[in-house]
């Protein structure tokens, strides 16, 4: 090996510095999971029956159900029975008492990927005085948003005021049937998102781009429901780039979008949950399902997803297209690093006429990360002129890390037109010793390439997470947040 | 400004530079000319700090420090620049942004400010226009899909905006039309100045008719075989570089 690429496995084999804090809640059921610990979760959030049936019936079918063995991820067997189901909102006196309290190398953190003071102290689950600023500018936004008929809140309060909503939309997407990881969600999710935007109405805001902070303590578990009523827009960001707490490694989140004639919803997802040591101990495992149904025609869905963290992803964003002329669209970045693992992409369903789709994938493998792109593009025999357009590309640094490209295309339809283009390039010791000769830090660098790499991606998402985005790439491949 | 003494490398086991002494003071220009494999882009990248090189005698004084025990950004911030034969393209990175990224990593270690983007933009623009070169080249990746040509330009605008101490062309003038080889070397004549050194590598003379070098050497299997002044050159290409060989020999 070359002393520049020895120089490149030392910037991008740096450790994740700061580990995990971890305080246990106190009101957590006990392990394991059978019927009696689903009627308890049901109970202690006061649902009504519905609930507990659509919980029991997939309970009752994840029992018939095997974990998926086909993603390209390796992982000790899950003890499902050695894991506690539900954990109480922990106490804020359980928290430090001020950021002085706090790792020094997390904070540092924190400054690096430019987060406000308070919202530091709320990611690091400090205690905080009741008057804090974000809670009110939250409240104010509440209130604009409830003037426009718009219904934003946490999933287990739609269930209270709105269970007619729920009823009728929830799993309509994502079946309690789905699959493994989705059916357990359905028989035990704590708690997420849930979002109604009326007919016609405009969301004039990024949605949870204020409320981020509040959201957290979701738990393992998360169902988050968006639908988007006839001509009805929205732009929903998920998650936070700055490292997020976590004392549960299994996440089997569930997203179900519903776009109903001339809707559109983007949803943008950032995603740095611990990804392990070095050694690829720990870290968290990311089975998540994510669907979108283009219901209406002339709808509109989009995916933009930047995942940096976790030990495994596993997670296929994809899009249902129903309604003609309708349109999907998938731009992810997917970074592995030291032994993370990630088998991630989309499937895009045409099913409606003149439907069109867009999926643009850039995977980054370092270290020992292993990539892996699954997509699949499929045509069924009603979607007349359907049109799809794939893109994946893949970059290695260092040469113990692997990109693999899994394209599954299915067309039963003659007028079908579908294209894929794929490359993968390595990032050079030209390109290294270019930006060094011009006075560039390595490390800056191999920021600088990788995120011109992601160009394409980050155009995608709103202005101010996008830059957010590209400082957490650069601190990813750095290392020091994972 | 730089002294190198002696210097034997290799690459791979290879020896390639068996033996090299050259001084260059502030405000002179050199050519360093020589057939294929001579060893010219070697010395040009191992001083530019690239990695692989095996130096394995001899020492390379730069502004009074050891320039070999720098890394390459160090000694781009101690205003070393190399022209790059082959300049890199760099997708998605846009010219000025990276040339932000290197003009204010030099200006940091120098103690000065950071120029912002505005203040950048307008002196590129100015440099460009000297250049002749197409301003829509800036929102541009790095390189990318840019011709010869217009490579070999993008690397004298990155000379001109980051005002080097010691400028290092390698084979700035290969690929290059009359007309571009011209503008070229307008641009590198108008950075001569006192306080800067130029080290120019070529194969031809042909760019030394437009700036013309205080001091000529040739390069031969890694020696400098022969010192002198701007006529070597012409002397060279009416007897090509079997000549010099033949009169070391005698």
């Amino acid at each position: 090996m070359s002393a520049a690429s020895k120089q490149l496995d030392e910037l991008i084999g740096r450790e994740y510095r700061h580990g995990f804090v971890t305080t246990l809640a106190t009101d957590t059921v006990p392990r394991g999971l059978n019927e009696a610990v689903i009627r308890m979760i049901s109970a202690r959030k006061h649902e009504p029956q519905f609930m507990l049936e659509w919980r029991l019936k997939a309970f009752r079918h994840w029992l018939t159900m095997r974990e998926p063995q086909w993603a390209n991820i390796h992982h000790p067997p899950i003890d499902y029975q050695n894991i506690s189901y539900y954990s109480a909102p922990k106490s804020e006196k359980d928290g430090p008492r001020s950021l002085s309290e706090l790792d020094p190398e997390l904070l540092r953190t924190y400054e690096k990927l430019g987060i406000p003071l308070k919202e530091q102290e709320m990611l690091a689950g400090v205690a905080v005085d009741a008057v804090f600023d974000s809670v009110s500018v939250a409240t104010t936004f509440k209130e604009k948003l409830a003037e426009l008929g718009i219904i934003f809140c946490p999933f287990s309060e739609a269930v209270q005021k709105h269970p007619e909503l729920v009823q009728r939309y929830l799993g309509s997407v994502v079946p309690y049937t789905d699959n493994f990881y989705a059916t357990l969600n359905s028989a035990v999710f704590s708690d997420g998102s849930f979002c109604y935007i009326p007919p016609g109405v405009r969301c004039p805001m990024e949605l949870s781009t204020y409320f981020r902070i509040n959201e957290r303590n979701t738990g393992q578990f998360e169902r988050t429901l968006i639908i988007a009523d006839k001509g009805a827009y929205v732009s929903y960001l998920e998650g936070c780039t700055a490292p997020m707490r976590d004392e549960h490694q299994l996440h089997a989140a569930v997203v179900e979008l519903i776009a109903l004639d001339d809707a559109q919803i983007k949803y943008a997802t950032v995603q740095n949950w611990y990804p392990g040591d070095k050694e690829g101990r720990g870290g968290i495992y990311n089975f998540v399902t994510k669907r979108g149904e283009c219901r209406g025609a002339n709808s509109h869905i989009s995916w933009t997803q930047v995942e940096t963290g976790s030990a495994i992803t596993w997670k296929y964003p994809s899009v249902v297209l129903l309604g003609d002329n309708s349109v999907g669209e998938f731009y992810s970045v997917a970074l592995t690093n030291h032994h993370q693992q990630a088998d991630t992409g989309t499937k895009m369903t045409h099913v409606g006429r003149n439907t069109r789709s867009t999926v643009l994938s850039k995977g980054i493998s370092a270290g020992y990360g292993q990539n892996t792109y699954r997509g699949l593009i499929k045509v069924l025999p009603g979607a007349e002129d359907a049109r799809n357009y794939t893109q994946c590309d893949s970059l290695l640094l260092g040469g113990q890390c692997g990109a693999h490209t899994m394209p599954y295309i299915e067309v039963r339809n003659p007028t079908a037109k579908v294209e894929h283009e794929a490359s993968t390039s390595r990032i050079g010791e030209e390109q290294l010793f270019y930006c060094t000769q011009r006075g560039i830090a390595p490390e800056e660098a191999v920021s600088m390439i990788v995120s011109g790499f992601c160009k394409a991606v980050f155009q995608n998402l709103p202005m101010e997470f996008a830059v957010e985005a590209q400082k957490l790439l650069g601190v990813s491949l750095e290392g020091s947040t994972g | 400004m730089l002294s190198i003494k002696n210097l034997h490398a290799g690459i791979h086991g290879k020896e390639i530079l068996r033996g090299i002494d050259l001084g260059v003071r502030s405000g002179e220009v050199h050519a360093i000319m020589g057939p294929n494999g001579s060893g010219k882009s070697t010395l040009a990248q191992l001083l530019a700090g690239r990695d692989g090189y095996e130096v394995t005698a001899g020492s390379v004084r730069y502004l009074d420090q050891d320039l070999l025990a720098m890394p390459a950004e160090a000694r781009a911030r101690a205003g070393l620049f190399l022209a790059f034969q082959y300049p890199v393209e760099i997708p998605g990175v846009s010219n000025a942004l990276f040339l932000k990224a290197a003009l204010n990593s030099i200006r940091k270690q120098q103690g000065l400010d950071e120029l912002d983007a505005m203040d950048l933009l307008q002196l590129m623009r100015d440099k460009m226009k000297l250049l002749g070169m197409d301003e829509l080249l800036l929102p541009r990746a790095v390189n990318e899909g840019f011709s010869g040509g217009e490579k070999k330009r993008n690397e004298v605008l990155q000379m001109a905006v980051l005002e080097p101490k010691l400028a290092i062309l390698d084979e700035t003038d290969s690929g290059l039309d009359i007309d571009a080889l011209k503008i070229v070397a307008d641009g590198v004549n108008g950075m001569r100045h006192p306080q800067r050194a130029i080290v120019l590598v070529t194969h031809y003379q042909r760019l030394l008719e437009f700036i013309v070098p205080d001091v000529v050497h040739v390069l031969s299997q890694g020696r400098i075989v022969r010192s002198g002044a701007a006529e070597l050159a012409r002397e060279l290409e009416q007897h090509g570089y079997g000549w010099v060989e033949e009169q070391k020999a005698a």
